[in-house]
């Protein structure tokens, strides 16, 4: 039985336990609120060996912790809420292990401040390497304090902090007393640390010892490493330093949140999203919905400190001061290159300009005299809603460096360069930076001050060195956000408990596997996948029907039956969105058992399915269709090329071929019909790089995709699976069902690539529909070039909007169109093992055809648009980090063969654009892109978009004329920045003109 | 807001620097209060309840009367000042009719009302604050207000709340505790360990359920000791004012393990 009391509570205390406040509620009504506490003395100091305290798994050594240089006797740091809410990086560092007394008046404070960072400490409370005891002050009779009259939180807080900390002191000096005859005992000391001035001001006062953490750390062993992890400081809180005492503000300061927000309710300031010129640094722009085109933000002043993806407030300027985007190459790297870190921002002497600012200046006027036609409204910045501000990806710049010496631990100032190229130098302080440079390191930005040209942040940790496998690929999975870690206990645990045993279990009526099953265990079922596909979540078959149809069907792996509705294991799928294929590795949307086995559609297995059947006659016209869940046992996995030499075998007369010849039949007519109806046929430059082996990281060669007559069968009928399982959703659930479309682009976005053909090539793109646009994009060939068209398809392909999942019940059923496909409703529900959407349509289509009831969840609304929101931008970035991913093996794949070729990697490319000082190009053997830059001046004509090459002095080459669409052969180089030792694509012009002295 | 406060920390503590099993502050006052024939005030931390009992004594409306055996009948008030939001409560309010009719029928079986046919015993219970634990003071205060009047009961009930939060069980809910987890309200008699009420409006998982009640039970018998004391101070006071019997220092406060047998001398 366990000791139940009465907790007596003498009335005298009742001014320290009782508290009353009053308290408006949002309705304007006052509630009165009464609170008491107990205060106790059995709550424990932590201290091992303390006599006084009761005994619990005490955590804190009775010595203290002996290795810091200010205290020899040993100590105990009490940090101080503010340590937590900015230095929480350095307090989660795994070599920041002194013992921690954490006051719950701290704990309290973090939790009222910031729920992130409250977790982040209730992690670290419970970490394994950390010494820290949670001491509940505000229940130890000593220790409690109540507000005084007068006093804000705040100091309430500091100063039940600081008794906390006299009280520890007290308490070590009065348990330990010196015995008679004996030295007296060292005692440990308790440390506040607190990054408030004031509030050290008053502990010192009171006689209690408080350090800030840059002293504190500074004493430690590993203060070199440590160092870097604290965030910039306050410009109140540091000392005043030459560098940043009378420094001019470089930015104007931004305007009150109340004022921005009543600005944007009266229309006169606009709200977006930032986003960063990728060209241009000196340039950015905000998409608001007051006007069609963004809202264009020219210079440093006018972007006012804004980073890409921030959700800013913007002031759009007259429309006399309209201006045209810049049509000019601007690279920060080069036009800031000897910009100097630590006095960089200071203005000097008032006649000495600095350089960079009128560097910049130059720029932005050599460009005004350009900007004549587009003319875009044009703003500034004057307010920052939101910073989205997250750890980026960098390296630290070489020549930012002071002493590169690498056994200096002298504290530098250095710029760290995202690999982003949206993203402005970070400037951060460190005692390590010539053991990181050639490292991917990871940075947080922690402020941006008027004063500082650049944003301050501080290091996190590093990666990895540069171009090795494992640091390129965490980078580009933190770079675009994709969660990675591996699945936890929950997770797992809700798998089957058989795992790899798991099988359909032998058919029954009792088995809950086989409850309304369909057996479809017999049909010639197979399936078709690139090689090496592990996922296989599809399988079809076909075969005449005895009335001269032919039934032709769709196995889609049942995911559903694995993944239940709100459970750990969904709730991560559904915060994962979709499976991320690298090139190198896959991070799976479900557990690797599911995916690569249980619902995996094998060979020679019996699997759970999902089946959508069709009744066709011979011309590929539905007659019927039902959708059933089913038991399969796949027949064969072919990959394309298989499948493809299997049909056109004619000596193969087996059932599989006949029912792949079947299938292609059909598929072929139901692609005509598609494309007669208008759909499509878009392209995206698409490589495969080739792998020597998967452990060695240097790919052999990079070739196109190759496209079979199979690819297009599977696609079809993937297609049509998805096309009428929208319906059958759609019709059952209105509000809620799990769509897909592609909205049909603005006009407007083609303006460009219309001008360009019709100006270079005399050809028309007629674009009032899908249809007319695929026709037109049809006409557009070159006899002379073959890849002319594709060319024209990719950048066609640029201009259009991206498809996107909806919930059917959050927009006007006129909208539901997908563009591309020429299909009046879509969704996805041939991947569920990779894609989360799929398995929304699942459990819908079940709930359809009255197999299961569906989960509340997926009857709500807002709950479907959130959790599509998510997948939404997973799906993204996934795409993006797919595509980085064959951009950094294209790239080593180059390397690897610039150094066979010894330099001389030539290939074909088209330009495709052109810029004042240089051109676009476009390399389709390689799918990648690239600027060649003229240093020398060329003559440019935008309206043409032609440059003229003149006639160099030192050859006898003439003028040369250079337009979009021209075929030309540039030399390919990987060359590593020296900067930042980030590897990236160098191309200059071999033919018609040498480029590389220009 | 309310979400912020931790109803139980990792360090055990509760939000008030309680831990799990123990029980508030509890005072009781026994002084005489107006006309009545007994009264009680009881706090039970911040929720303080007075009761006041007339009776046994005629029936004012004979339709009420029963000719075997006494009618109590119960009237709750509860002050405007006693919640946190002023609010005005009629006496025809609901919530107020089914207190007084829980505190009724738990009663019921304990006075020993057929010792008195054809009357009535009342029962005012005020409400003066609340935090919390209302139907355990009422009940834990009528219980000594029926003491203080002489009536006789079988035994004393005591009544305690508790609820659960995740799996940890909690004794002696505050308002905040009681806002946040599910909790059960149980009276019982120490001496026979029989129970008068079980009261329950949240929903409790079974498992959980077992649990909390015996809990429930143990800490009904920590509150019987405390008001066990209070009867016999104030006894002893009184007979120490009327100038006879056992002197006030000789009457042995402490624990004394067969009080209780001599409790029903009194």
């Amino acid at each position: 039985m366990v000791e139940i009391t009465i907790r007596k509570r003498p009335r005298t205390e009742a001014v320290v336990t009782q508290r009353k406040f009053f308290k408006k509620t949002a309705r304007g009504k006052v509630i009165k609120v009464l609170r008491e506490r107990y205060l106790r003395d059995d709550v424990g100091c932590g201290i091992s060996g303390c006599n006084a305290c009761p005994v619990t798994d005490v955590v804190l050594p009775a010595a203290g912790d002996q290795t810091h240089r200010l205290f020899p006797n040993g100590h105990f740091i009490l940090p101080d809420t503010n340590v937590f809410l900015s230095q929480m990086d350095l307090v989660e560092s795994n070599l920041f292990l002194p013992p921690i007394i954490l006051l719950q008046t701290v704990i309290e404070e973090v939790r009222h401040r910031s729920l992130p960072l409250y977790n982040r400490l209730n992690a670290l409370i419970k970490a394994e390497d950390k010494r820290i005891w949670v001491f509940y002050n505000e229940y130890r009779s000593e220790t409690a304090i109540v507000r005084e009259e007068g006093e804000t939180p705040n100091d309430r807080n500091d100063r039940g902090i600081r008794k906390a900390t006299a009280w520890y002191n007290d308490h070590i000096r009065v348990t330990r007393p010196p015995i008679r005859g004996q030295a007296p005992p060292k005692l440990p000391t308790v440390v506040l640390v607190t990054e408030d001035a004031d509030n050290r001001q008053k502990a010192e006062k009171a006689g209690i010892s408080s350090i800030s953490v840059r002293k504190y750390v500074e004493g430690m062993k590993e203060s070199a490493q440590l160092l870097d992890l604290l965030a910039a400081e306050g410009p109140n809180q540091i000392e005043p330093t030459p560098v940043t005492s009378g420094r001019q503000a470089l930015y104007p300061d931004y305007l009150s949140t109340s004022t921005c927000l009543a600005g944007v309710k009266a229309g006169e300031l606009h709200q977006g999203h930032f986003s960063a010129n990728v060209y241009n640094y000196l340039e950015g722009s905000v998409s608001v919905p007051a006007f069609t085109a963004p809202v264009l933000l020219i210079g440093r002043d006018n972007m006012n400190r804004a980073v890409h993806g921030d959700v800013v407030v913007v002031e759009v300027f007259d429309e006399k001061e309209w201006r045209a985007p810049a049509d000019e190459v601007v690279d920060a790297e080069s036009a800031l290159k000897n910009d100097d870190v630590e006095y960089s921002g200071d203005e000097g002497d008032e006649e000495e300009e600095d350089p960079v600012l009128r560097r910049e200046k130059q720029v932005l006027i050599s460009e005004d005299v350009k900007r004549t036609a587009g003319k875009q409204p044009t703003g500034r910045i004057v307010g920052i809603i939101k910073r989205n501000w997250r750890a980026y990806v960098c390296h630290i710049d070489s020549t930012s460096l002071t002493s590169s010496n690498p056994t200096s631990l002298s504290q530098q100032t250095v710029f760290a360069t995202p690999v982003s190229r949206l993203l402005p130098r970070i400037r951060l302080r460190t005692r390590q930076a010539p053991a990181l440079i050639g490292q991917k390191i990871l940075v947080t930005i922690d402020r941006w001050d008027v004063t500082s040209r650049y944003p301050e942040g501080h290091f996190v940790r590093s990666l990895g060195k540069v171009e090795s496998k494992e640091a390129e690929q965490e980078s580009l999975l933190l770079e675009f956000d994709v969660p990675y870690r591996p699945f936890g206990k929950a997770i797992l645990d809700c798998l089957p408990p058989e795992g790899e045993q798991w099988v359909v279990p032998p058919k029954s009526d009792t088995s809950l596997e086989w409850r309304d099953r369909e057996d479809l265990r017999d049909l010639i079922v197979c399936s078709i996948d690139p090689p090496n596909c592990q996922d296989i979540d599809d399988a079809l078959h076909a075969r005449y029907l005895p009335n001269g149809n032919i039934e032709a069907g769709v196995h889609i792996a049942d995911v559903s039956h694995f993944v239940h509705p709100d459970n750990p294991m969904d709730s991560e799928a559904a915060s994962r969105g979709t499976t991320v294929y690298l090139v190198d590795k896959r991070i799976d949307m479900l557990p690797s058992l599911l995916g690569t086995n249980l619902c995996s559609l094998r060979p020679y297995v019996e699997r759970l399915a999902f089946s959508t059947i069709w009744e066709m006659t011979a011309d590929a016209e539905i007659v019927n269709v039902r959708f059933t869940k089913s038991v399969i046992a796949s027949k064969a996995a072919f990959t394309y090329e298989e499948a493809q030499l299997r049909k056109d075998d004619q000596n193969m007369q087996d059932e599989l071929t006949l029912g792949i010849r079947l299938l292609n039949t059909l598929a072929q007519k139901l692609r005509a019909g598609r494309m007669a109806a208008g759909a499509l046929n878009l392209a995206s430059p698409e490589v495969k790089i080739h792998m020597d082996s998967s452990e060695s990281a240097e790919p052999l060669d990079v070739e196109q995709k190759q496209l079979r007559e199979t690819n297009s069968l599977v696609e079809e009928f993937m297609l049509l699976a998805n096309i009428s399982v929208a319906k059958k959703i759609q019709e059952t659930f209105p509000q809620t069902s799990v769509l897909r479309r592609h909205l049909p682009p603005p006009r407007t976005n083609f303006e460009k690539l219309q001008d360009i053909l019709m100006k270079r090539k005399g050809m028309a793109l007629d674009v009032s529909s899908s249809g007319a646009l695929a026709a037109s994009l049809d006409r557009c060939t070159d006899p002379n070039e073959p890849a002319f068209n594709t060319l024209v398809r990719i950048m066609a392909t640029r201009c259009m909007l991206s498809a996107e999942y909806f919930c059917s019940g959050s927009v006007s059923r006129d909208t539901f169109g997908h563009y591309g496909l020429a299909s009046p409703i879509y969704t996805h529900f041939t991947s569920p093992i990779r894609r989360y959407a799929d398995v929304l349509a699942h459990r819908q289509l079940a709930a359809a055809i009255g197999y299961s009831p569906l989960h509340a969840s997926l009857h709500s609304k807002s709950h479907v648009e959130r959790i599509l929101d998510i997948v939404n931008r997973r799906h993204r970035m996934a795409q993006m980090a797919g595509r980085a991913s064959v951009e950094f093996y294209v790239g080593l794949a180059l390397k690897s063969r610039n150094e066979r070729e010894k330099g001389r990697v030539q290939e074909e490319a088209f330009v495709i654009r052109t810029f004042r000082n240089g051109l676009g190009v476009f390399v389709s053997k390689l799918g990648i892109e690239g600027i060649v830059m003229f240093k020398r001046e060329i003559q440019f004509d935008a309206d043409n978009y032609v440059i003229t090459v003149p006639a160099s002095p030192t050859s006898d080459a003439g003028e040369v004329k250079i337009g979009v669409f021209d075929k030309v052969t540039v030399n390919i180089e990987v060359e590593k920045d020296k900067n930042t030792q980030r590897g990236r694509v160098k191309m200059t012009l071999v033919h018609p003109v040498d480029s590389t002295s220009m | 807001m309310g979400s912020r406060v931790e109803i139980l920390n990792d360090g055990g503590f509760r939000s008030d620097g309680r831990r799990q099993f123990e029980l508030r502050d509890m005072t009781i006052d026994l002084s005489q209060q107006g006309q009545a024939d007994g009264c009680a005030v009881v706090t039970h931390g911040l929720t303080q309840v007075l009761v006041s009992v007339f009776g046994p004594r005629e029936a004012k409306m004979r339709s009420q009367t029963m000719h075997d055996r006494a009618n109590i009948s119960v009237e709750v008030n509860v002050a405007a000042f006693s919640t946190g939001e002023r609010r005005k409560r009629t006496r025809g309010d609901k919530r107020i009719l089914e207190l007084a009719a829980t505190i009724k029928s738990t009663f019921e079986p304990v006075v020993q009302t057929n010792l008195y046919p054809r009357s009535q015993i009342d029962v005012y219970v005020q409400v003066l604050q609340q935090d919390g634990g209302l139907l355990q003071a009422c009940i834990n205060a009528t219980t000594l207000a029926l003491v203080n009047a002489g009536i006789p009961l079988l035994d004393f009930v005591c009544a305690v709340s508790g609820g659960v939060h995740s799996t940890s069980p909690l004794l002696d809910l505050t308002l905040l505790e009681e806002n946040d987890i599910p909790n059960v309200t149980v009276a019982m008699m120490p001496k026979t360990g029989k129970v008068t009420l079980v009261t329950m409006e949240t929903r409790l998982h079974v498992d959980r359920f077992e649990e909390i009640f015996r809990l429930a039970g143990d800490a009904g018998k920590v509150i019987h000791g405390e008001m066990k004391n209070a009867v016999r101070s104030r006894t002893s006071a009184l007979v120490a004012a009327m100038g006879s019997g056992p002197r006030v220092g000789g009457v042995d406060v402490a624990a004394d393990k067969d009080g209780d047998d001599r409790m029903n001398e009194y």
